[in-house]
């Protein structure tokens, strides 16, 4: 008997990954390609960022795959000064909210904008990244 | 069916580094509790248990402590909401009397912070949010909160200075509470000094002075039905009303940075079930893990609309002496955030208060009281409202 195989691709989303085995694991193979990806629900079209397996409102599993294309609204941003065990090396970053209309996106600013560049209210892009330790993640830019 | 009271309150002092292991803490908040209830441990026929996991290597502390406190074999169980726990204790302790299973139920709430880091600390705390799409960015509490204070700076022109009159308050009553793990006074301009250490950037709008202390700790409540209460008590507490509610653990799935919808779902049940508005309340304890969540609190409550926290904050409002005196004991950011105790001692607060037990930071004659406590950023909201008939 062969050894199992396991899909534990999402244990590279992320500086540190706290998920190996999830059945959403083809965004991380999409982020690799360059492309940062949300689910819809086939049956009553629901848009999900963070992409989701099965849908809430009508409980079903079959999604499809969309690009979060274009730019969302920057909604709240706060630049850390400390991390958690593990993102020392990180610091600082920004963490943000973009609102798409329809669906909002959670993640991190580009380490090139400055302060001064960034206030609520403005356009942002989703850039899929690969960071400094091979992981990769996706962050906000100017569009 | 009849009431449900609070017969006896507890706690410890919140400290850094309590020398004992967590069923010695348990018992000293539990030892603390008993003085005041003037029971006997075999009157109380249920305990709950409560605090946020993996602070400790204890898995399911309930049965631990139901052992070292003798209350075998009476039923016992461990519960959490992070942050909020001890109020959701208070909730299920609530529920398992009104159905006219248990008679009195102890609700433990503790947290031993200490064993790890600060920086481990903040990683538990961050893996609280939503841990496959958040945590991987490098999350914590004092960030998210900070993207609310942001936000809601943005939106309502509220400042720096506001925020840190918050600060300025908890001292202000954390100096004169023993049982306070932060006892020193912070003054307005330790904020803006850039010298002074509470003007550190944590995570920017915040700094250190707008965030709670982590601290080691343990809370304890005792319930009892109706008749129960009559029987053993002398000067029971009413429970009136409890909400609660949740919202989206991800911030993708909230709809404002602006308030914390959950808690004000939550408080509207509270009221409705006490059959009381916002301005029939006394004296209130809410969640000011940082001083935003206390302006966020003082919106979700009705003590002010929206954006209008700073006025009641400006006008000194929330003082003792002010219409609606708010944590007057010296809150989260001065007595300390030992995460499953808190909740338990915001009702211990509010129940002297309303004894007139409260000593130095009692108010004048209060008749209704509300506990806010809630946990992760807004996730678990619990609303606790009590009455001296």
């Amino acid at each position: 008997m062969g050894k199992r195989e396991v899909d534990d691709r999402f244990k590279k989303f992320g500086t540190v990954s706290f998920t190996s085995i999830t059945k959403t694991n083809d965004f991380v193979s999409q982020l690799e390609q360059g492309k940062v990806m949300g689910t819809k629900c086939k049956e009553c079209g629901l848009q999900f960022f963070p992409p989701r397996a099965d849908c809430y409102q009508c409980l079903s599993s079959d999604m499809e795959w969309f690009e979060v294309a274009g730019t969302g609204k920057l909604m709240a941003f706060s630049k850390l000064k400390y991390g958690p065990v593990g993102f020392e090396d990180d610091l600082p970053y920004c963490i943000a909210v973009l609102d798409f209309n329809g669906y909002k996106v959670f993640g991190r600013i580009d380490k090139e904008l400055e302060d001064t560049e960034i206030s609520i209210g403005m356009d942002m892009k989703v850039a899929a990244n690969t960071l400094p330790n091979g992981q990769l993640n996706y962050i906000f830019q100017k569009p | 069916m009849g009431k449900v009271a609070i017969i006896g309150v507890g706690q410890t002092a919140f400290v850094r580094g309590y020398p004992g292991s967590i069923r010695e803490l348990a018992f000293d908040g539990f030892k603390d509790c008993m003085a005041d209830a003037q029971i006997a441990v075999k009157d109380i026929d249920a305990s709950v248990v409560c605090s946020a996991p993996e602070y400790d290597k204890q898995r399911s502390p309930s049965g631990v402590f139901a052992e070292y406190l003798g209350l075998n074999p009476q039923p016992t169980f461990y519960v959490e909401s992070l942050c909020s726990s001890s109020s959701t204790g208070l909730k299920l302790a609530y529920s398992m009397i009104k159905s006219g299973l248990h008679d009195v139920v102890a609700v433990i709430g503790f947290q031993k912070m200490s064993e790890i880091s600060s920086a481990e600390s903040q990683e538990r705390m961050g893996r609280g949010t939503d841990v496959q799409w958040e945590s991987p960015f490098g999350t914590m509490m004092p960030a998210y909160y900070a993207m609310f204070a942001g936000a809601y700076m943005e939106k309502y022109g509220a400042t720096l200075e506001d925020l840190a009159l918050v600060r300025v308050k908890a001292s202000t009553y954390g100096q004169i509470n023993d049982k306070a793990v932060y006892r020193k006074a912070v003054k307005l301009e330790m904020l803006s000094d850039p010298e002074n250490p509470m003007s550190g950037p944590v995570s920017s709008p915040l700094r250190v002075g707008d965030c709670c202390a982590n601290a080691d700790g343990c809370s304890c409540v005792i319930l009892a039905s109706e008749e129960k209460a009559k029987e053993l008590s002398k000067k029971p507490v009413w429970i009136l009303g409890l909400g609660s509610a949740s919202a989206p653990v991800n911030m993708a799935g909230r709809n404002v940075f602006t308030a914390l919808d959950a808690a004000e779902i939550a408080a509207n049940q509270a009221y409705k079930m006490a059959g009381i508005s916002p301005k029939d309340v006394d004296v209130a304890e809410v969640h000011d893990c940082f001083t935003i969540a206390e302006m966020l609190a003082y919106e979700a409550l009705g003590f002010a609309g929206p954006g209008e926290a700073r006025d009641l904050v400006r006008g000194k409002e929330t003082y003792k002496e002010g219409s609606i005196p708010v944590n007057v004991d010296g809150g989260l950011l001065s007595k300390g955030h030992p995460i499953g105790a808190t909740g338990g001692s915001q009702v211990r607060t509010i129940v002297q208060q309303l004894r007139g037990d409260a000593g130095e930071i009692q108010v004048k004659d209060p008749e209704i009281g509300l506990v806010h406590n809630i946990g992760g950023v807004g996730l678990y909201a619990n609303v606790t409202i009590l009455g001296r008939a």
